[in-house]
């Protein structure tokens, strides 16, 4: 009995998506099915409270519910939720039929709380092919233009080619050990007397193959073509949730794996971190379209985020390198949500609504000040600057590494920090342009409930910016 | 009463915000009462301190030997606390910046047409991040005003600034950010080494005295001192302030040489050298050698400008090269000097940027080729332009001269040829001062030429920096009073490292 206690909120999701499937087979209402799907999202998230008492619980071979897993399934469904407010008022006008669309959304989000369970490479792929089939079809959803169908026939292939590597490296290491688990794979790595490289192999797969999940460079390439194309609410859904659960998961396999032994693997990724955080800013520099420039910004976050593997090779920091992780990835998580849900409300009413160039938001300051005032804190939450939920999460990280004296992968974070401010502070110089300087700009009229979360999430970053402490004592309780 | 007045200026620019939906004059009745309360609080709690406090020497460890003093619990995982403390010097600064920003309000009475009470707010929030910066003990909560005062500042520019603002505000919040980032790497290097095995803190008094030796503390210390050079700005890092200077509104320049400038001096002061003491010394004779030549290279390309406002800037970067001297050569009588120039530069430059705005407001340029003759036009501006040029060259009864001259007689003692090359910092200021005057106000006058003249409220605002100028000249007594007993607090900081320049001089009071 505690064993379903324990899942929860996985059972929650299910349900729910089972409640709304039976809802879209009786009567198609697109509001409702909003409304079904959001509260069960809401409540997995509340049920997660209900599944800490049983916690920390093996379920099963495949399933672990420990605080870790349980605090990201919160911050999964409570993502799930807040797109799902904000695709509705976007779906309507795309695609035929919009009721699936949230029988999806509540399907990748299992797909992301999966993965924040796993802790057996067999739930790893299920969690992970459960959230990226959802996203196929979540991406191509507009059926009506072509840019989604080609962003989503790119992740596709791409995605199924990263799949086969990631099972390759699950066969190899299986081949070694004769186990899935991760920590009877770190138990029969100690003892397994084939040499290191077998072994070292199937783990840089698997880490190549989760890395394309990431973006992380080099395989970054699908990114901004993908995040172009995709509606602009799951563009935000696929940038935080879908990096976020991967990143979990990854961090969990190299902790009880203990796959931080093979240094030279922890090194390819120290190099991912410094190749991320220098590219992706260096290509954001170029771009003018804004989700073009937030998908190449949200390559530089993962490698911030790739820090932390290199902190974690000295034991005695390990600690600190969780935290920071999971600190980042909650301030990141809501950050980009904001910024991919305003571009949401910004884009409103258009008819090319994946256009959008840094023309169209000039002016948007004194059009639409309450939007622009939170995009403002947006983009300054996500360059890092003091008062917002990036700013501790960037702190977070770089105590990290000062622990962990890692100074090259400082130098570049610094440099990276340094770069973005220039692509972040373009938006809003463009936002503060003078009345008589935007003739093409777009006409807004963004519904109550999207404006309603924007605040919400823009007071979440604030009050995670200025009153960490609560936050910083649950992610002390994790470890 | 330092936290409720950094509330009072935050909540002061929401509400001036606001107000323009009522009535576009309200905005800046509103700035102006929040900054005569802000001073009147800040006159009411230090008239409560009883006098002999303010001898005391400041030992700054010391949580009682503060003026005021106050620390609240904030992130305990890091030991980072809200911690605000107030001695002679913090105090000094405050008066500074809440007059200038009174003078920085007046100066853009009439000026702002477009969104006035966000322009209001944007003031009083910089206002509220300077505050913060001289309050702050604790050095995450210091690098937090540090940077959020830098946005503000941004907005000010980047909207209300003149035609090439988007390059300027860009350029300063840039420079100012990353030089940031390599404090706030410092800040935690600092923190983390110092904190051993132990509690991990931030606080100030906690980390005197824990600096890293060697080559670690030389780097850990160019974090802290690039940052602040670059606010400074020292020589080579100098080049955002020309552009934000002459691309910001009028109350905006007016803040940034008054105010913002003086956060790079204080934290130099404060933090850099005495927080790493050694490698301070050390690199002493490469910051003062920045300082000499920020000093000439800054009178040099001054006199090269034809903008107005571009000449006042680059005169900025030559002046602040005496700070930086100052503050090096490390004894009481460059420091005061220091301390000095600090204050006087603040209110000379602040006039002349108003100047330089006023005359804008009237002529739509700032090009002084396009000028001359001013003064038959608009006699009163010309006296008022006369009385700030020649203080700014350092005419002996303005606080100005008391300033370099006693940063220039500390350094004396500390290296001689090292004084030599800043005094001709001297000869060289006044040659573009007379040169600024030459081209503007005297020459051939334009008879056609209809210049409205200051008014009242103009004039008043000169008045009163006159005489701050003169009173810092002719009697600048209490304000070494003020701040010695900060310095004699600091100063054993250093001294007790042996082989320092500073050890071997015998400080004295002036």
């Amino acid at each position: 009995m505690n064993e379903f206690v324990a899942i929860a909120p996985l059972l929650m999701l299910a349900l729910g998506a089972t409640a709304v499937m039976l809802q879209i087979a009786f009567l198609r209402s697109v509001r409702l099915t909003a409304v079904v799907a959001t509260v069960s999202l809401l409540l997995a998230s509340a049920s997660c409270f209900y599944a800490n008492d049983t916690a920390p619980l093996q379920v099963g071979a495949l399933l672990q519910a420990d605080t870790y897993s349980l605090l990201f399934c919160i911050l999964f469904t409570l993502a799930g939720a807040v797109t799902c407010v904000l695709s509705l008022d976007y779906i309507q006008h795309h695609g035929d039929e919009p009721e699936e669309y949230f029988l999806l959304l509540i399907l990748a989000t299992l797909g992301a709380c999966v993965l924040a369970y796993a802790v057996h490479l067999a739930s790893l792929l299920l969690g992970l092919e459960l959230l990226s089939v959802s996203l196929y079809a979540l991406i191509a959803y507009p059926n009506r233009s072509l840019l989604p169908l080609e962003a989503a026939i790119k992740y596709l292939v791409l995605s199924g080619a990263a799949s086969a590597t990631l099972l390759f490296g699950f066969a190899l290491l299986y081949a070694t050990t004769g186990t899935l688990h991760f920590s009877e794979l770190g138990t029969a790595l100690e003892q397994s007397d084939m040499g290191a490289a077998l072994p070292m192999a199937g783990a840089a797969m698997i880490l190549a193959g989760l890395a394309f999940k990431l973006s992380a460079v080099p395989f970054h390439l699908w990114t901004p073509d993908v995040y172009d194309g995709a509606p602009a609410p799951i563009s935000g859904f696929l940038a935080s949730v879908g990096k976020a659960a991967v990143f979990v998961v990854l961090l969990r396999l190299f902790l009880e794996a203990n796959l931080f032994r093979y240094e030279r693997l922890v090194e390819l990724t120290g190099l991912m971190a410094i190749l991320s955080m220098l590219a992706g800013n260096l290509l954001a520099l170029q771009q003018t379209n804004i989700k073009r420039m937030l998908a190449y910004s949200s390559i530089a976050h993962i490698g911030y985020l790739l820090i932390v593997f290199m902190v974690c090779l000295d034991l005695s920091n390990r600690d600190i390198a969780i935290e920071a992780a999971a600190f980042y990835l909650i301030a990141y998580t809501a950050t980009t949500l904001a910024a991919f849900g305003l571009l949401t409300l910004i884009n409103e009413k258009r008819v090319e609504r994946e256009q959008v160039q840094l023309q169209h938001v000039s002016g948007l300051f004194w059009r639409q000040p309450m939007l622009a005032g939170l995009m403002l804190v947006a983009l300054l939450s996500l360059a890092g600057i003091p008062l917002t939920a990036g700013f501790i999460g960037k702190f977070y990280i770089f105590s990290a590494a000062v622990s962990g004296s890692n100074w090259i992968l400082l130098a570049a974070l610094i440099i990276g920090s340094g770069i973005s401010i220039y692509y972040y502070l373009r938006v809003v110089f463009y936002m503060t342009k003078h009345a008589e300087e935007h003739k093409d700009a777009i006409e807004l009229s963004p519904g109550w409930s999207g404006k309603a979360l924007s605040c919400l999430l823009i007071a979440s970053i604030l009050v995670l910016g200025i009153m960490p402490q609560s936050l910083i004592a649950v992610l002390g309780s994790i470890l | 009463m330092m936290l409720e007045l950094i509330v009072l200026l935050l909540a002061g620019g929401v509400v001036a915000w606001q107000s323009e939906r009522f009535n576009t004059n309200l905005p800046r009745w509103i700035a102006m009462a929040t900054v005569i309360l802000g001073m009147l609080l800040l006159l009411s709690t230090i008239s409560g301190i009883p006098a002999d406090t303010f001898n005391m020497v400041t030992e700054p460890s010391k949580a009682e030997n503060w003026l005021l003093y106050s620390r609240h619990e904030w992130i305990p995982r890091f030991g980072i606390s809200l911690e605000l403390g107030m001695d002679g010097l913090s105090l000094l600064m405050l008066i500074l910046t809440l007059a200038l920003g009174a003078i920085a309000i007046v100066s853009s009475w009439n000026e702002i047409e477009f969104k006035p009470g966000l322009f209001q707010a944007n003031l009083l929030w910089t206002l509220t991040g300077v505050i913060g910066v001289f309050l702050a003990l604790d050095l995450f909560l210091f690098f937090l005003f540090w940077e959020v005062m830098l946005i503000p500042m941004y907005l000010l520019i980047a909207i209300w600034g003149h035609e090439n603002r988007g390059y300027a505000a860009m350029k300063f919040f840039i420079f100012t950010q990353v030089s940031g980032l390599l404090m706030l790497l410092s800040i935690i290097v600092l923190a983390v080494q110092g904190a051993g095995d132990g509690d991990i803190s931030f606080s100030y008094g906690d980390l005197l005295g824990s600096a890293p030796t060697g080559k670690a503390g030389m780097l850990t210390m160019l974090g802290f001192f690039l940052a602040f050079t670059v606010k400074l700005p020292g020589f080579p890092f100098h080049t955002w302030l020309p552009d934000a200077h002459t691309q910001a509104p009028t109350a905006g320049s007016v803040l940034l040489a008054g105010i913002l400038l003086k956060t790079g001096a204080y934290g130099l002061l404060r933090f850099c050298i005495p927080l790493f003491p050694e490698a301070s010394m050390q690199f002493a004779p490469i910051a003062m050698t920045l300082g000499t030549v920020g000093i000439i290279y800054g009178a040099v390309l001054a006199f090269a400008q034809s903008d107005f406002k571009r000449l006042v800037a680059y005169s900025s970067v030559s002046h602040m090269g005496f700070v930086l001297l100052g503050l090096y050569a490390w004894n009481s009588l460059a420091l005061q000097g220091a301390i000095m120039q600090m204050v006087a530069h603040g209110v000379s430059t602040a006039a002349l940027f108003m100047m330089a705005g006023a005359l804008q407001h009237r002529l739509h340029t700032r090009d002084m080729n396009r000028m001359g003759g001013l003064w038959y036009n608009a006699p009163r501006m010309g006296a008022c332009a006369m009385f700030f040029a020649v203080a700014s060259l350092g005419l002996p009864g303005m606080g100005n001269f008391v300033a370099e001259f006693l940063v220039l007689a500390g350094l004396f003692a500390v290296s001689p040829w090292m004084t030599a090359a800043a005094a001709i910092g001297l000869i060289t200021a006044a040659i573009y001062s007379l040169w600024l005057m030459q081209k503007t106000f005297q020459g051939k006058p334009d008879e056609e030429r209809k210049l409205q003249d200051f008014d009242r409220r103009e004039m008043g605002a000169m008045v009163i920096m006159m005489a701050a100028l003169l009173w810092l000249g002719l009697y600048p007594q209490p304000v070494f009073d003020l701040t010695q007993p900060v310095l004699e607090g600091l100063q054993p900081l250093i001294v007790n490292v042996p082989e320092t320049l500073a050890g071997n001089i015998p400080g004295g009071t002036p």
